[in-house]
């Protein structure tokens, strides 16, 4: 056979596998756009009924302050579950996280402050950051000893977590005697109910539309560099566009009624670089790979103990930020702070197509499943509609993705 | 009648004697008119069983006698257990060609219920009993001996007691299952085979897990089955117990049935001689490597079963391989090669014990990790469960082991990923609808060639591959032996565990026969013989053959 005719044939098998790739990706990303408009029938049907009102500039900022702590959660949540296992200590482990930074903001520093005999211990910024800073800490190392439990000592991580939720859950009542810890200083506050000023919204525009063509046009360029077929121009100017339409429209909506909410610029940041993590890092790929297959991970030489210890201590992480935002939110750190959150964390996860067998999950996908749990609540809350009624459709509702997934699959 | 007692037939025993057994009428458990003739209990004819890509049974025609112990032997993948599947309505009606006759009729089972229902059991290598419950609960599962939904414990007790004693399977019916020895447990398998209406049961390797001592009680009992009349298909390749049971042999060689002969017409040499048929030709590619430096060398090395700790696994085995060398591991099915490569790897066994020097220089290996290291890497037999992610892509499959090389810290470079992964499809000339395709859309031939990818993308110098060519096509295998080849005249060591004489003697350089975890023979290319390498796999080392319980 002519060697040129081999290769070309060769190269074009090579452009027929991206093609088909590329196919393939739209597929996938047709599912996740099943879900973009489950959503969009779900605010729809509520802005019938609430005659537009639900999708005012007020509420939709208030839907997507509620989302954002669940939000956290739910990231780090797609990590556990992909791996195969579960945290239900996650609200716990929030809860605990929130009290230990309210007590330290409003206890214990200004006692050790007047012990020392200095001032800058009372409350103020220094106090915040240091609260902060101790609360990130300890959500790691409960998150590493917790995954120390699961992957070395094989327990499995149902029961870890459960323990550790009534571990955790007991250290509150402990260290707060069951009273509500508060107000927090303002400085703190801010993390949970501050809004960007007009100024920083605009900001956070530009910055997110330069991200978004920067990463179009490295991506691109990438793709010459490695002669890999690119798509036509006008298509990547195009979907850049819609894009950055999308994050100006949102930053605009958010300051038609007082900006762009601090807990939901965190969100976005995090996601944004959880997602990366998710998807291009050894750790992201490695939980997929232990919850897609155990044994042929280990065999193809992953560290699988270490790549657990390590999502759970990112899940812990992203506890001790729900817990940090929490207690900021509600001004005060109370003893059932974060109850019944794991719960939505993981229903979040499932709505957004998380396989609870492992091996598959997306963070966009959750955040969004997020985002459904959140818009009913908020919706039914409008409708006046009891509190019963709406856990009862919650329930169901997940049910319904699931059975829905799993008859698509 | 509970479970079958006055159903069991009560024929006369013995292989030659049924032979000449009259036909008669007999009155069935369904109160039907039972045709049976010469004695003949079930009569495969010509069947002809196809799996996409490979012909599993081709026109196999055979007869089981009324009352005798049939052994059934070939070597791995000959066809023994699709044939059993057949029967066992596993594979059910109108899933392949040809007639099967029980007891005279024409059967057509649907699934495991008709085949149950005609009085067939299989007792399968794997034990399918739940440890946590007792002997006689596990006996009767499923078909409890309750009225209203509660079960009466001494019935049930009275009943298993008088089962086991009646067959002489000597185990406590109130004695949880976990806490027997396996031996105990294939009783228990047994009797629970027995408690229906049972007129064939078939064991399939069933002392693969046996020691000495329990063999020869599971040796007894199928005696005293044959006594109380029940027909017996004993599937085996440990020739020695055919030839201490069987009244007949049937030999399968590539879904062919080669002949059945009675046992004290034949030797071990005749049914070994049948088992290997034909000598290879023109399957694989001319050897166009080398052998230069030795690049693994294991002394000595010894591995426990971590399930069993007095079992030992591997014992004792010592071999070098070459630079530019393919070396070929045979021997049958649970004779420790397979292990032998995963503790290699690290990734098996109980506290091994030995040296292990690759490049002449002594190493550890405590997980795959530090093999890798080494530049080791193992492709493993069962793509399913051990070397792929079935539900992940081409391109995350492939690049698994590897992608601390193809990463700037803790980031995967997507781009050098998808460029190696390509120039491996490409070289590997793997078929897939895309890269991005799930592995499990692949055929078993380019799986096959991912799960090879994945590994030679790690660039090893030590390549051991586990049944490289299990469940592929003949056309895809050629092209694994090609690359084979190709690896080693680059200088990679190769070795490569094979349940195919052909294969193991077409690719090797030199052939290492296992037998019982232990090595019964390295054997050079030029003496290498299918008959000396069955006679050493199925019988061990000769000197050293009757090894003390």
């Amino acid at each position: 056979m002519a060697g040129t005719q081999l290769e070309r044939r060769q190269s074009a098998a090579d452009v027929s596998l991206i093609e088909q790739a590329r196919r393939r990706g739209l597929r996938y990303n047709l599912r996740a756009y099943t879900m973009v408009f489950a959503l969009l029938a779900i605010w729809l049907a509520l802005a019938v009924a609430t005659q537009g009102t639900f999708l005012e500039p007020r509420n939709m900022s208030n839907l997507f302050r509620q989302t954002a702590i669940n939000g956290y959660l739910s990231i780090g949540m797609v990590f556990v579950i992909t791996a195969g296992h579960i945290d239900l200590s996650v609200g716990a482990v929030a809860g605990l996280t929130g009290a230990i930074a309210a007590m330290l903001q409003i206890r214990w520093l200004p006692a050790l402050g007047t012990q020392l005999g200095v001032t800058w211990l009372q409350p103020g910024w220094p106090s915040t950051a240091i609260s902060i800073v101790v609360a990130l800490i300890l959500g790691t190392v409960i998150g590493i000893w917790q995954g120390l439990w699961v992957a070395h000592g094989q327990v499995p991580a149902f029961i870890v977590t459960l323990g550790g939720s009534l571990v955790f859950r007991g250290s509150i009542l402990g260290i707060t005697k069951g009273v509500n810890i508060g107000p927090m200083n303002p400085t703190f506050q801010w993390l949970g109910q501050a809004y960007l000023s007009a100024v920083a919204g605009v900001v956070l525009a530009i910055a997110a539309v330069a991200l978004i063509i920067a990463y179009t046009f490295v991506s691109r360029r990438n793709k010459l560099k490695y002669e890999f077929p690119v798509k036509p121009l006008w298509a990547e100017v195009g979907l850049a566009a819609f894009y950055s339409g999308l994050a100006i429209g949102f930053v605009v909506i958010m300051h038609r009624y007082r900006g762009v909410p601090v807990p939901v610029v965190l969100l976005i940041v995090i996601a944004a670089l959880f997602a990366f993590v998710f998807s291009r890092t050894q750790l992201g790929r490695y939980a997929r790979a232990i919850g897609g297959n155990l044994e042929a991970a280990r065999l193809s030489g992953v560290n699988v103990r270490r790549a657990i210890v390590q999502i759970f201590a990112l899940m812990g992480v992203l506890g001790a930020m729900a817990g940090i935002v929490l207690t900021a939110r509600l001004n005060a750190a109370t003893a059932n702070a974060g109850n019944q959150f794991e719960m939505n964390a993981i229903a979040s996860c499932v709505i957004g197509g998380t396989s609870l067998q492992g091996g598959s999950g997306s963070i966009p996908a959750a955040l969004l499943g997020a985002l459904v749990m959140a818009s009913i609540d908020n919706g039914l809350s409008m409708l006046n509609v009891q509190a019963f009624w709406q856990q009862i459709i919650k329930g169901l509702i997940l049910m319904v993705a699931v059975l829905v997934d799993v008859k698509s699959r | 009648m509970l479970y079958g007692a006055a159903s069991l037939p009560t024929f006369r025993r013995g292989g030659g004697a049924a032979l000449t057994l009259g036909s008669q009428k007999r009155v069935s458990k369904w109160g039907r008119a039972v045709h049976v003739e010469s004695g003949v209990l079930l009569d495969i004819r010509n069947v002809t069983k196809d799996f996409p890509g490979t012909r599993a049974l081709d026109d196999v025609s055979m007869e089981i006698l009324e009352g005798e112990i049939h052994g059934l032997c070939g070597e791995n993948g000959a066809g023994k257990s699709t044939l059993m599947k057949i029967l066992s309505g596993t594979h059910p009606y109108g899933t392949y060609e040809g007639q099967i006759l029980f007891a005279g009729e024409p059967v057509r089972f649907a699934g495991i219920r008709d085949s149950e229902a005609r009085g067939i059991r299989i007792i399968h290598q794997e034990m399918a009993l739940v440890k946590q419950m007792t002997v006689a609960e596990n006996i009767f599962l499923g078909a409890e001996r309750a009225r209203y939904g509660i079960v009466d414990q001494m019935k049930l007790y009275s009943e298993t007691r008088e089962l086991l004693s009646r067959f002489g399977l000597n185990v406590p019916a109130t004695a949880f299952v976990g806490t027997l020895g396996v031996g105990q447990q294939q009783m228990v398998e047994i009797a629970k085979a027995l408690r229906g209406h049972v007129r064939l049961l078939i064991l399939d390797e069933p002392t693969s897990a046996l020691n000495d001592s329990e063999v020869e009680s599971l040796m007894t009992t199928l005696r005293e089955l044959r006594n109380a009349g029940v027909t017996c298909i004993y599937i085996s390749h440990k020739l020695r117990e055919l030839f201490d049971i069987a009244d007949r042999i049937t030999v399968l060689r590539d879904g062919r049935c080669i002949g059945t002969r009675p046992t004290r017409d034949v030797t071990e040499d005749d049914v070994i001689a049948m088992m290997v048929g034909r000598a290879p030709t023109g399957r694989f590619p001319p050897k166009t490597r080398t052998a230069g430096k030795v690049m693994l060398s294991v002394r000595d090395w010894t591995v426990r079963n971590p399930e069993n700790k007095e079992l030992y696994a591997v014992r004792g085995v010592s071999f070098d391989v070459r630079a530019g060398e393919i070396l070929g591991i045979s021997g049958l099915m649970g004779s420790g090669r397979t292990e032998l490569l995963q503790s290699l790897f690290g990734e098996y066994g109980f506290q091994p014990s030995g040296e292990i020097a690759v490049e002449g220089k002594e190493c550890s290996i405590h997980s795959s990790r530090d093999a890798i290291a080494l530049g080791m890497a193992l492709v493993t037999e069962d793509r399913k469960n051990t070397g792929l992610i079935l539900m992940h892509s081409v391109i995350h499959n492939m690049t698994l082991p590897s992608l601390p090389d193809l990463s700037n810290g803790a980031v995967v470079d997507t781009n050098s990923e998808l460029a190696s992964t390509l120039g491996m499809v490409r070289e590997l000339n793997i078929k897939a609808p895309s890269i991005e395709s799930r592995v499990d859309t692949l055929s078993g031939g380019n799986q096959q060639k991912v799960s090879i990818a994945k590994w030679l993308m790690t660039r090893p110098r030590i390549l051991m591959l586990d049944e490289p060519t299990r469940g592929i096509d003949v056309g895809t295998k050629y092209q694994v032996y090609e690359l084979m080849d190709r690896l080693a005249a680059s200088g990679m060591a190769i070795v490569m565990v094979s349940s195919e004489l052909p294969e193991i003697l077409g690719m090797s350089d030199r052939v290492l026969v296992m037998h019982e975890g232990a090595v019964a023979g390295i054997v050079g290319a030029d003496e290498a013989s299918p008959e000396r390498i069955m006679s050493l796999a199925a019988m061990g080392a000769q000197e050293g053959a009757q090894k003390g319980a």
